[in-house]
């Protein structure tokens, strides 16, 4: 594939004209110094996903851009199941639905100070985090099924948090369509003992203060102001959608052939919609995401849990949960006509727009938030979707600032407790299981989030409503 | 010998050796020093591998996810590999132990070996093999 510089459209819209055997352009929203950064191999991956069957419209790439695994992550494509259209297990990922939720905890920064070293111990104790961590929950062959079917709403049904979490999910906690029968019994047996647990690498849960408010009326209709404290928790399908993933990769790379798909890249792995195989992974990535949902949930009732053991009048109410690894079945216009599409994120954030049917009633008038994870020592960003973002990006939006540093120049940078020492000096409580995973996630190793918020706000694909600041964070 | 190379988000794994089932059981080092310092894996338990692939690199792929499985499965670490492959086929037994995170302080679990950078084939004009992937932390 023959690499590409792409054309400046505006000031954070890039494209790259089709040509060769690209069905689509190529549209990358960045700032000029982020699409100078950009490693090359984010345009040659966007171009590649530009050549799949049935893309439609364009392949989209995210200001936080970066190289993925076949399709970039941050990446955004949306495909018509009646005009060949393919899915992608390599253009959802390994980690299925990953995702960020943030709770609103009713504490204000200043009531958190005396008791957060408290705090911290309580969460590090009762979340699950890292590898070896099991979580406390077995589920025998037909709870696992439930679950696999029935994701927050199941999880929920069993007293892990309240209904009205369901409102502020996508999907309301449940992705329909779900097939439990298509996941492997390997999955299964990996996800055996892991409801409930954090994960690792930059997976987090995170007690952040809202440090700054940029948009005062959705702030209020979010419930925030400034000096209030929030929890995030980034997590996902565990191992049980790692498995699936790894599966259905290697199915859809063996099957390419028999349905006349010709892969530049193994890693863009994908089968017509249509197709048994496609059929099969839809119904297996939908249970992913149902797992993924199910153990947000549960990690919420744990967090509230620990949270009532220090604040008794803590009220952890959820600001919202959104996947960042997803391919669901949306209507969007495209040229004027409204069509059903099956839209892949990887590394991307679903924003949809005020108004938006999906959205629930309380949030029709601001639209979706759209939750941006740092990482330890950064910001986080709260932002809300826009109706142009329907436009530009089939409602999507950025997920967070990706690496900097790989894992082993971060390790040879920095010692584990040097990273929690210095975070501490900024007031900041760091709770892992391993020294040496805490200097791989340095702070320092990852970009700063700040420019691609400013630039998804620039871009129109969402809308800056607040930026948080860590105060504990438990990593695994 | 094994080693690291780069990738933006993760970790790429590589295993050099005299021969192919040699590389494979290096870059099956290179897996386990992503998590942990493989010396500090006790090689007390076995388990027994066995997997398949069209080709070499899709096999040496598997081989990692086979890995990934039983690491994820049985919560444990693995420090000494014996491969032999045949054909399309692959058998080999693993050493490891249970996961202690005091004593092997794993840094990260990984969810999987990927296609992104695979590759497997001799090196130096043919004296050794070389095996490669990117695996997602």
């Amino acid at each position: 594939m023959i690499s590409v510089k792409p054309v400046r459209r505006s000031e954070t819209e890039w494209e790259i004209p089709p040509s060769g055997n690209m069905q689509v352009p190529v549209i990358i929203y960045a700032t000029e110094r982020l699409i100078n950064d950009m490693d090359r191999k984010v345009f040659e991956q966007a171009t590649n996903v530009a050549a799949l069957p049935g893309i439609v419209k364009a392949s989209y790439a995210m200001p936080d851009a970066h190289w993925g695994y076949g399709f970039p992550i941050g990446g955004v494509a949306a495909f018509d199941a009646d005009r060949g259209g393919v899915v992608s297990a390599g253009g959802v990922g390994f980690d299925i639905s990953c995702g960020v939720r943030t709770l609103i905890t009713g504490i204000d920064r200043q009531a958190l100070e005396p008791l957060k070293e408290r705090l911290a111990d309580e969460l590090f104790h009762t979340i699950p985090a890292g590898l070896g961590r099991t979580g406390d929950i077995r589920l025998n062959t037909k709870e696992m099924k439930a679950m696999l079917a029935g994701g927050a709403q199941w999880a929920v049904a069993q007293g892990y948090g309240r209904h009205e979490d369901l409102q502020r999910i996508e999907s309301e906690g449940c992705m329909e369509d779900a097939v439990p029968s298509a996941v492997s019994d390997r999955a299964k047996l990996r996800q055996r003992d892991e409801m409930g647990t954090l994960g690792s690498g930059n997976h987090y849960l995170e007690v952040q203060e809202v440090q700054e408010l940029f948009d005062q009326e959705v702030g209020e209709t979010f419930g925030i102001a400034p000096g209030d404290v929030l929890v995030s928790i980034h997590c996902g399908s565990r191992g049980l959608g790692h498995q699936i993933g790894t599966e259905f990769l290697k199915k859809m790379v063996l099957s390419a052939g028999q349905h006349g798909i010709r892969l530049p890249d193994r890693e863009l792995a994908c089968a017509p919609i249509d197709s048994n195989i496609g059929q099969a992974y839809l119904g297996a990535m939908r249970a992913g995401i149902n797992c993924a949902l199910a153990n947000r949930q549960i990690l919420t009732h744990l967090a509230r849990r620990a949270f009532s053991r220090v604040f008794p009048e803590a009220d952890l109410r959820l600001l919202y949960d959104v996947s960042h690894n997803t391919c669901k079945v949306e209507e969007h216009l495209v040229e004027g006509k409204p069509r059903r599409l099956y839209v892949h994120r990887k590394g991307a954030t679903r924003a949809f727009g005020p108004g938006h049917r999906d959205l629930p009633e309380d949030l029709k008038a601001t639209g979706q938030p759209v939750l941006i994870g740092g990482s330890m020592g950064t910001s986080s960003y709260i932002l809300t979707g826009t109706r142009e973002s329907e436009e530009r990006s089939f409602g999507s939006a950025c997920h967070g600032a990706g690496r900097a540093m790989s894992r082993n120049a971060a390790k040879r940078q920095w010692q584990g407790r040097q990273v929690i020492d210095a975070l501490a000096k900024r007031g900041i409580l760091i709770r892992s299981p391993s020294l040496r995973g805490v200097a791989e996630e340095a702070p320092g190793a990852y970009k700063e989030v700040s420019e691609v918020v400013d630039a998804a706000d620039h871009a129109g694909l969402s809308r800056k409503v607040a930026r948080l600041g860590p105060v504990v964070c438990i990593k695994g | 010998m094994w080693e690291h190379f780069h990738h933006e988000a993760d970790i790429g794994i590589r295993g050099r050796g005299a021969t192919l089932e040699s590389a494979f059981e290096q870059g099956a080092v290179g897996l386990t020093a992503v998590i942990t310092n493989p010396d500090s894996v006790k090689p007390g338990q076995q388990i027994r591998i066995r997997c398949s692939a069209p080709d070499l690199e899709l096999l040496f792929a598997d081989w990692l996810n086979a890995l990934i499985f039983e690491m994820s499965s049985r919560r444990m670490l693995f420090s000494r590999f014996q491969v032999e492959i045949q054909g399309n086929e692959l058998i080999a037994v693993a050493w490891g132990e249970p996961v202690d995170r005091a004593r092997h302080q794993p840094a990260v679990e990984v969810k999987g070996a990927t296609y992104t950078a695979l590759s497997v084939g001799p090196v130096d004009g043919g004296r050794s093999w070389q095996a490669q992937a990117v695996v997602d932390v």
